[in-house]
Order: C-alpha cells, then sequence, then structure tokens
C-alpha cells in the first residue's frame, strides 16, 4: 500500500498532470495513431493513474508504444495531458536499477544504414536512463 | 544577416542535404546561417517529466549561445526540444533555478527560437521570397507532411494552427508549386517506434501516403529526418518521393549543391 501510494504520487508530481481535470469524453484515446496496439489506451492512463493504479501500467509495454506525438496533448478539451503521464510511467519504470528497456548494444539489431541519428538518440532517451 | 543557427545530429550525417541545401539558400536570400561555436544533441526527445533537469541542459546551453537574440533551427526534433526548454526556461521557475544550479553563467531567457520555415515567412517574407525564385517548381503536386514536433503543443510551439497549418502550403506556392493539402499531413510518422516496431511506422505511413495520393499529391516535402525516413523505408504500399523543404527551397532559387 506504501508504495502505491508513493507510486501514484511520483508519476502525479513529476507529470505535473490532474487526472481529476478528465470529463471522460475519450477524445485522447480517438486521436491516438497508435491506440489499436496499446494495452492501456491513453484515457485507461488517466483513469487508472487517478485510481493509483501505477504498477499494472509499468508493467505494460503501452509505456513503449506512445509515439509521443502530442496528438492527446493538444486536442484534450480539458487540458489533462494524457501523453504526460504514459511519459512520467515509463520514466518511473527505467529508471529503476537494471530497467532499461533497450540499450547501445542493442542498437545493430534493429538499425538499417539509413537509419537517422535521430531516431537512435530518441530510442535511447525513451527506452534507457 | 547574421543568424545564430543550431544544425543538430542528423544534419551532419544523414540528412546532410537539409543543412547543405538550407545553408547555400540563406546565402542566396542575403542572410548568414551561422553555426554555434559549440553545440551539443538538443536530446532527440523532448523530455516531459518536470523533473528531468540534465536532459534539457544542451538546449539551455544552445540558446545561451546564440548570438543577436535569435537561434534558427532547422531539424523539427531539435525545434521542438529548444523551443520547449526556452518555453519552460521562461515559465517554470522550478526548472530555471535547478537548471542554474548546473551553470556557470545563466541565461537571461531572452532568445527568440526560429525554424527556418518562420524566418522565411517572417523576416524574409514568402512575398519576397517568391521574387528572387528563378526555376519556379511549375505544375509540380506537392503534399506537405507537417508530422508532431513543429506543430505540438500549439501552444508553447506557437508555429502554426496545429490544427489545419498553412505555412509549409504558402511556403509551397511561393515556389511556384501546387500545393496538395490532405488530411494526415499534421499526423504522426511513427517516430522513434520504428526501431522496436516497423509495423506501428509502416500503419502510420501508410495512412499518410494513401491520403496524401488521394488528394493527389505526386511528391511530399517535409522538415524532419525522421519523418523523412519513415516515409520513404517505412512505405509498403503506395509510395511518394520526399523531400526536405530546404532542398526545394535550392532547386526553386536555382542553386546547384552537392
Amino acid at each position: 500500500m506504501e508504495n502505491k501510494n508513493l507510486f501514484a504520487e511520483t508519476a502525479l508530481r513529476i507529470s505535473g498532470v490532474n487526472p481529476k481535470k478528465c470529463m471522460k469524453c475519450g477524445k485522447c484515446s480517438g486521436t491516438c495513431p497508435n491506440y489499436d496496439r496499446m494495452e492501456y489506451h491513453p484515457h485507461q492512463f488517466v483513469s487508472m493513474v487517478e485510481h493509483g493504479e501505477i504498477e499494472k501500467l509499468m508493467q505494460s509495454d503501452s509505456i513503449y508504444e506512445c509515439l509521443s506525438c502530442m496528438a492527446c496533448v493538444e486536442r484534450c478539451p480539458r487540458g489533462v495531458e494524457p501523453g504526460k503521464l504514459v511519459e512520467a510511467v515509463r520514466l518511473m519504470q527505467i529508471r529503476m536499477q537494471g530497467q532499461d528497456r533497450k540499450g547501445p548494444r542493442d542498437i545493430p539489431e534493429f538499425a538499417d544504414e539509413n537509419v537517422p541519428q535521430q531516431l537512435l538518440m530518441a530510442a535511447m532517451r525513451k527506452y534507457r536512463k | 544577416m547574421i543568424y545564430s543557427y543550431y544544425p543538430g545530429c542528423t544534419l551532419k550525417d544523414r540528412a546532410k542535404r537539409l543543412d547543405a541545401c538550407a545553408r547555400a539558400s540563406a546565402a542566396a536570400l542575403g542572410m548568414e546561417l551561422k553555426e554555434l561555436p559549440q553545440w551539443q544533441c538538443c536530446g532527440a526527445v523532448y523530455p516531459q517529466a518536470s523533473d528531468e533537469i540534465a536532459s534539457r541542459l544542451s538546449a539551455v546551453r544552445a540558446l545561451m549561445n546564440a548570438e543577436e537574440g535569435r537561434l534558427v533551427t532547422m531539424c523539427s526534433a531539435c525545434h521542438h526540444v529548444i523551443k520547449r526548454t526556452n518555453y519552460d526556461w521562461n515559465q517554470d521557475e522550478h526548472f530555471r533555478v535547478s537548471a542554474e544550479n548546473y551553470m556557470k553563467e545563466t541565461y537571461d531567457g531572452s532568445t527568440k527560437v526560429m525554424h527556418f520555415l518562420e524566418v522565411l515567412r517572417d523576416e524574409i517574407g514568402f512575398a519576397e521570397l517568391a521574387k528572387k525564385v528563378v526555376n519556379p517548381l511549375k505544375g509540380r503536386k506537392i503534399g506537405a507532411f507537417y508530422g508532431c514536433m513543429v506543430l505540438r503543443p500549439g501552444k508553447e510551439l506557437a508555429f502554426d494552427d496545429p490544427e489545419n497549418p498553412k505555412i509549409m502550403e504558402d511556403f509551397l506556392r511561393a515556389l511556384g508549386a501546387e500545393p496538395v493539402k490532405y488530411a494526415y499531413r499534421n499526423e504522426c510518422c511513427g517516430a522513434y517506434v520504428a526501431l522496436e516496431d516497423k509495423s506501428a511506422a509502416q500503419a502510420q505511413v501508410d495512412r499518410a501516403l494513401h491520403s496524401a495520393i488521394s488528394a493527389g499529391a505526386q511528391e511530399l516535402v517535409t522538415a524532419c529526418p525522421l519523418c523523412r525516413y519513415n516515409l520513404v523505408e517505412n512505405a509498403v504500399g503506395e509510395a511518394l518521393p520526399v523531400k526536405y523543404f530546404t532542398e526545394l527551397l535550392a532547386e526553386a532559387l536555382g542553386l546547384e549543391v552537392a
């Protein structure tokens, strides 16, 4: 229980998001380009963080499926900014010892000769600390 | 006129044409893009958490070192990171004070971050640009792919209307081309997720290409190396040639850029 509260508090603090502002319209998930691939959709992030269910989100691949395209952030009629919650939960996961999703050694397997540095840099920022 | 310029990592390697065509075009338009003497990678993605301080420092250093109060960016991602960091510096006291703890000198917050497209629109003017065109792109039906990074969040980027942008269409018109508007021009290309899951990028790109082709586009233009990569390398069905906006600019100005 202590952990649960600490996790919830951390997610709220580092994201700066107030999930209580959400009016459950679903527009964030409606506009999410990667909705189909996510186990938990943007509107569920908002609701689950509100209810302190952070660990489930941390364990889900959904935190790596967010494209950080800011569509939900821009289009939320209440300014809730769900994408910031996804980012906060992802950071909480990869900041833990040994929890890097990927590291530099994994790059050659994925990179082709045209891959821009921008992509590799972005991936390293998103997948590891 | 001197404009401090932040090229970013990709423009030194995979996106050399974006950089070379920009420099040649700027010179032809009577302005100098003066590369910051020392710059570090912007980090490619903006760290959205309020306690991410160190990962925003390279952007602060770039902002501090800009001359004459302006910093020009070319890559959508660099622009996004540096512009938002500048916004944070001026709006978020917690970030500013925390960042200052790392720094010997402070930054006064006054640098204006300008994407090169904004320089062309606001400082040179598209009407003036049109007069400098010697090789108009007549009859070319070109769709602008904005992607995400230059537009959103609209409040911070203040680049154009994030849902109905027109700066690239106006730019194309100035070059003599026929801009093609299509629905998915301000949607995501699949971004960095392409590294892990190509199919995610393929789905995004396929939808964007289909939308552009249905509207009559015969080629696409972008400011972002990652959008270009995904639009070209992750096109699975329909395909279009994709150029950087500076390549079209140099072409219309009649410049041969190696």
